[in-house]
């Protein structure tokens, strides 16, 4: 590991998954999706993909569940479930350094 | 002696740092220390030193300063006193868990309040456990020699940590001594340049300076620092004895003056222990076995040597220069925990002496002797105050 705290690996934020802080989950109901982009505008986490112009499932490595995706799309086809809800065993592991 | 200068203890440190010729210095004026800065600034008028001085509105500025050139890759120092060093405190932190080689001359000098300009080592034990290595002279000589030593200590590539070279405020900042200086070129090639593993310079190999860093990484890097103080420990007693060869003194971490069949010692920091010399030279001449340990380096704290040294010793009184309230004075704490595992220990006695620049004199070390070999003296003593 380096010393003082420094990070020598330009752009390794991407191996520091940070959904394990989520207490809610985004469930996106993609078939009611207009894919206007607004979530993926908003999102503080960049975790809402994007395919070919298309909005895809949410990262779950990176969203914490902030719950603004749901508040801003305006078909609201975001719902904010538990994290409770779902299996907990799968646990994020991140990557050594 | 052609290469015997008069100086002042602060001339002594900006002289130093001319021949150095760092990088960077970044500083705020503070009594006792405007005088290094005020030397030094001038060689920098004069164009003697090629240095990038920035004047900046604060302590905290300075040490912000301090810090983003070291991590850029510059050879950076300042200097401070103690207000100046409070402010500082929390970049003093930074820099070094930063890991960054940054060398500072303090004058010390009382914390306020109430407010006191003179001297004692409240300002610098307020930061002993920052993680800055910190030297203690004695001379204007120990602060020229100690402060070129210290640019190649910090930078030890096993190292790597900011260094505090201490001197008494006043007493040495402002007291002029015959100073044996070092031939520049010796000390430039001493020195050398600083070649950082990483700097934020460096565009070829982008890093990031200062993230966030939370429970999952924290505590490994204030592992690590607790090791490179180990290590600092392990590698100064080479690294002096490779300086003596340019300034024709081994600067151990500590320094026995009679001590060899003293059965009374005391130990002290800083110009007290010049003090002391003078009075053990006297009772000497009367029969008494006394001697003096003077501590050099209080971080990292040299407990081994110390113990070996003094095992045998009858009495030890401990001359703090700052108090701990509701806790024992901090070198004598240092000092009682150092023989804790001793079986046969000599007894400690602590002396508080000289807060805010109170007068220490040879007949109040004398006193400290006497009350040693008399059996006289107690536990906790406050030498000099008014009870
Ligand atoms: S809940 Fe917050 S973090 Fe997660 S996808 Fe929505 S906006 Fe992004
Ligand atoms: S805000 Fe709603 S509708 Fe717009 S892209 Fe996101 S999920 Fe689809």
């Amino acid at each position: 590991m380096p010393i003082g705290g420094i990070i020598i690996e330009p752009g390794n934020s991407k191996n520091y998954k940070t959904g394990s802080w989520r207490t809610f989950r985004p469930i996106t109901d993609l078939k009611r999706c207009i894919h206007c982009m607004q979530c993926w505008v908003i999102c503080p986490d960049d975790a809402i993909a994007v395919k070919n112009n298309k909005r895809i499932e949410t990262d779950l490595d990176f969203c914490k569940g902030c719950g603004l995706c749901a508040e801003i799309c305006p078909v609201k086809c975001i719902e904010m479930k538990k994290e409770s809800e779902f299996n907990c065993n799968k646990k994020i592991k991140n990557k050594k350094m | 002696m052609k290469n015997m200068k008069p100086l002042t203890g602060t001339e002594a440190a900006s002289y130093a740092m001319k021949q150095i010729n760092p990088d960077v210095v970044a500083a705020y004026p503070i009594t006792p220390q405007s005088d290094i800065m005020h030397g030094f600034s001038q060689y920098v008028a004069d164009g003697k030193v090629d240095t990038d001085l920035i004047r900046v509105e604060s302590e905290h500025s300075a040490m912000s300063a301090c810090v983003g050139a070291s991590a850029a890759g510059a050879r950076v120092m300042t200097a401070s006193s103690s207000q100046g060093i409070a402010l500082m405190h929390e970049i003093i932190y930074i820099a070094s868990s930063t890991r960054l080689p940054i060398v500072m001359n303090v004058v010390n000098r009382a914390l306020s309040g109430p407010i006191n300009i003179h001297c004692d080592h409240s300002d610098t034990m307020a930061e002993r456990d920052s993680g800055w290595i910190q030297m203690y002279c004695e001379t204007a000589q120990e602060v020229y020699d100690l402060t070129i030593l210290a640019v190649k200590l910090s930078e030890h590539k096993d190292i790597l940590l900011p260094v505090m070279v201490c001197q008494d405020g006043f007493i040495t900042s402002h007291g002029v001594e015959p100073v044996k200086l070092i031939n520049e070129k010796k000390v430039k090639k001493y020195v050398a340049n600083y070649k950082p593993k990483h700097s934020l310079l460096n565009i070829k190999k982008p890093i990031t300076v200062g993230p966030i860093d939370f429970y999952d990484f924290y505590f490994e890097h204030k592992r690590q620092q607790v090791d490179a103080m180990q290590k600092a420990k392990s590698i100064y007693p080479k690294m002096a004895k490779e300086f003596s060869k340019v300034c024709g003194k081994n600067y151990r971490y500590i320094e026995p003056y009679k001590t060899k069949d003293a059965d009374h010692v005391i130990i002290t920091m800083s110009s007290t222990a010049g003090t002391t010399k003078e009075v053990i030279d006297v009772l000497r001449k009367k029969g008494k076995k006394v001697g003096l340990l003077k501590i050099r380096m209080f971080r990292p704290f040299p407990n081994k040597e110390i113990v070996k040294e003094l095992k045998n010793k009858k009495t030890i009184a401990v001359l703090d220069r700052a108090a701990s309230f509701g806790a024992e004075a901090p070198l004598y704490s240092e000092i009682r925990s150092s023989f804790y595992e001793e079986k046969n220990k000599p007894e400690i006695f602590s002396y508080v002496f000289g807060l805010g620049g109170r007068e220490i004199n040879p007949g109040m070390i004398e006193r400290v002797y006497s009350e040693l070999i008399s059996g006289k003296a107690k536990k906790e003593n406050y030498l000099g105050v008014r009870e």
